[in-house]
């Protein structure tokens, strides 16, 4: 009897020792990959940004480079620019790809083939999207400035990314084609995931069709939403690739965010411990943003 | 009445086609610019350079990159690097997804914070640390290098995907198998793995085509022209031979052609596996 009982202690020993663990042992080679390969480069990459580097030697700079910071007219530039750059990619990745996910959600013809169709440029690397918007954007072998001429758009065919004040549209531009189908994949997911009933006893409740967006579509879809609005404002904010191949940064820097000035004084000007004190800046911002939205996130889904 | 909802019915039909329409034609017509000036003479490159479509067609430059350059190494590499990328990151997800979805443990939430914090990391601030890093492991200059980048930047979203799925798996079906005498193991094999395998196929789409676009750690990493990525290798064609663009584009769309199909062919899986999981968010 008693070395039943006993037995029966030392499974339920065993039982909970081994579900405290189990999910650690799930999760360990994913933890120890991003622990060896992003985190201990990231503290030695933050410990750069106090040390100063030149040609020969490094030499311990303290906040030196973060005064710098404060005072570089070139990053305050740039701050603008990461500004306009997230905020007007954002925008029209979000809401286009809204809209596509709602016209997806939509019986009509040929849908699967629409769909495999549309969500393409998510599968064009980015380099070529770079490229192939380049060449879209020249008047001598694309189309698009005698299209924005010919509908006054522009008082000549020239390209956009030749002047200051509209160069940031083309990045801009070709992000938005490259990003849409990222947010119409995860808002058309979330969108079949609310059920019919809802809007059948919307529209029996005389909901109208905008009534049932604000009230059934919308607070459904808000947790989705603000978790791929963080996500992409992060991978946007800190996308180097696009702005680098389109502009690299010019025409007299109009198109320089912080993301390609990292980039452009760790390589170009071989300065990684101020590149790295730039980065600092720009990490804390992010994790200041995600935490924020976060929170929010949380607040949201408390209401539901 | 009748008359006026037809006529409202056929406005709101041409509507969604019109704006389907706009779509499609705004998704496809970069990628027909690159197969049109990929397919044009080089002595129409510029004087037809707005045209539609060339008054001649040439497939020459698609010879000339298959025959004349290093382009079939670039794309052996592209596709080595994707691939294994993509099966450890989906193997591993799958793992940690698993974790996070079906048990309730302390630092869960740390776990999943740290995960979303690590896509706030500024690639350019830990290339120069992974750098030095990879020489002492002596990981530059050649492919594994690449694929355990790519596996950890990947990873963090990967974890995500693979967690909605789970949740989207009803944990009954689970317990009533352990119940029945399975372990968790069988029941996994059994139970939930083929359940998960459209979500698998999703997670590994999405990695694939991450990997296979990836250009500023393939450039700083590998220096030698047989380990070079196809991405790397197309900036070649602008520093080399002064851009020749004819032969960019074909190489572009050779490049395109199995992203695209290994693409459009998982996409569904992608909205029909993230569908299950989205209630929960």
């Amino acid at each position: 009897m008693t070395a039943i009982a006993a037995t029966a202690l030392d499974e339920k020993w065993r039982r909970r020792w081994s579900a405290i663990l189990e999910p650690w042992i799930y999760l360990s080679p994913a933890l120890l990959i991003i622990a060896t390969v992003l985190i201990v480069p990231l503290i030695i990459g933050i410990s750069y940004s106090f040390w100063k580097f030149t040609a020969f030697k490094s030499q311990f700079a303290g906040l030196d480079q973060y005064r710098t910071l404060l005072t570089d007219e070139v990053l305050h530039g740039a701050l603008v620019n990461t500004a306009w750059w997230t905020v007007g990619s954002l925008f029209f990745q979000f809401f286009l790809g809204l809209g596509l996910a709602l016209l997806l959600n939509k019986p009509f013809h040929g849908r699967k083939l629409v769909q495999a169709l549309v969500f393409l440029p998510w599968a064009v690397p980015t380099f070529l999207t770079g490229l192939t918007w380049s060449w879209l954007f020249n008047p001598i072998v694309g189309p698009l400035p005698h299209v924005f001429f010919a509908i006054g758009l522009q008082s000549e065919p020239v390209t956009i990314l030749a002047h200051p004040s509209t160069a940031m549209w083309g990045p801009i531009i070709a992000n938005v084609w490259f990003g849409i189908p990222f947010f119409a994949i995860t808002l058309l997911a979330a969108r079949k995931s609310i059920p019919g009933e809802l809007y059948e006893a919307a529209a029996i409740d005389g909901a109208s069709a905008w009534q049932q967006f604000t009230k059934v579509t919308m607070p459904f879809l808000a947790p989705t939403i603000a978790i791929t609005v963080m996500l992409r404002t992060v991978w946007i904010a800190t996308f180097a690739d696009l702005i680098y191949v389109m502009t690299a940064g010019g025409p007299a820097g109009s198109t320089n965010t912080i993301a390609t000035y990292i980039y452009v004084s760790a390589f170009k000007a071989l300065d990684k411990g101020y590149a790295s004190a730039i980065a600092v800046l720009l990490l804390v911002l992010l994790i200041a943003y995600a935490l924020i939205v976060i929170q929010m996130r949380r607040v949201l889904m408390k209401d539901f | 009445m009748v008359g006026q909802s037809k006529f409202r019915r056929t406005v709101n039909a041409m509507g969604l086609y019109g704006a389907i329409l706009a779509y499609v034609a705004f998704a496809l017509f970069p990628i027909y610019w690159t197969v049109k000036i990929s397919v044009t003479p080089e002595n129409l490159l510029y004087s037809e350079g707005i045209k539609l479509w060339p008054t001649h067609m040439t497939l020459k430059n698609y010879q000339t990159v298959l025959r004349a350059s290093d382009f079939p190494r670039y794309f052996l590499n592209s596709m080595i690097v994707s691939i294994a990328t993509a099966l450890i990151v989906t193997a591993v997800a799958s793992l940690a997804g698993y974790a996070l979805s079906r048990f309730r443990f302390q630092g869960k939430a740390w776990v999943s914070l740290v995960l979303l914090l690590t896509q706030t990391f500024p690639l350019v601030m830990v290339i120069p640390p992974i750098f030095r890093i990879m020489g002492q492991l002596g990981l530059t200059d050649n492919l594994y290098g690449l694929i355990v980048i790519y596996t950890a930047f990947t990873i963090a979203f990967a974890t995500f995907l693979m967690q909605s799925f789970f949740d989207g798996v009803p944990k009954d079906l689970e317990e009533a198998a352990m119940i029945d005498g399975c372990t968790r193991v069988m029941a996994l094999r059994r139970i939930i793995l083929p359940l998960t395998l459209p979500g698998m196929g999703a997670t590994v789409a999405f990695v694939f085509t991450a990997a296979w676009s990836e250009l500023l750690f393939a450039l700083m990493l590998i220096n030698s022209e047989d380990q070079k990525t196809f991405s790397v290798g197309l900036l070649t064609f602008i520093g080399k031979f002064a851009v020749d663009w004819g032969q960019m584009m074909a190489a572009s769309v050779m490049a395109l052609i199995p992203v695209c199909i290994f693409f459009a062919f998982l996409q569904r899986y992608l909205v029909t596996g993230l569908t299950a999981g989205a209630v929960k968010g």
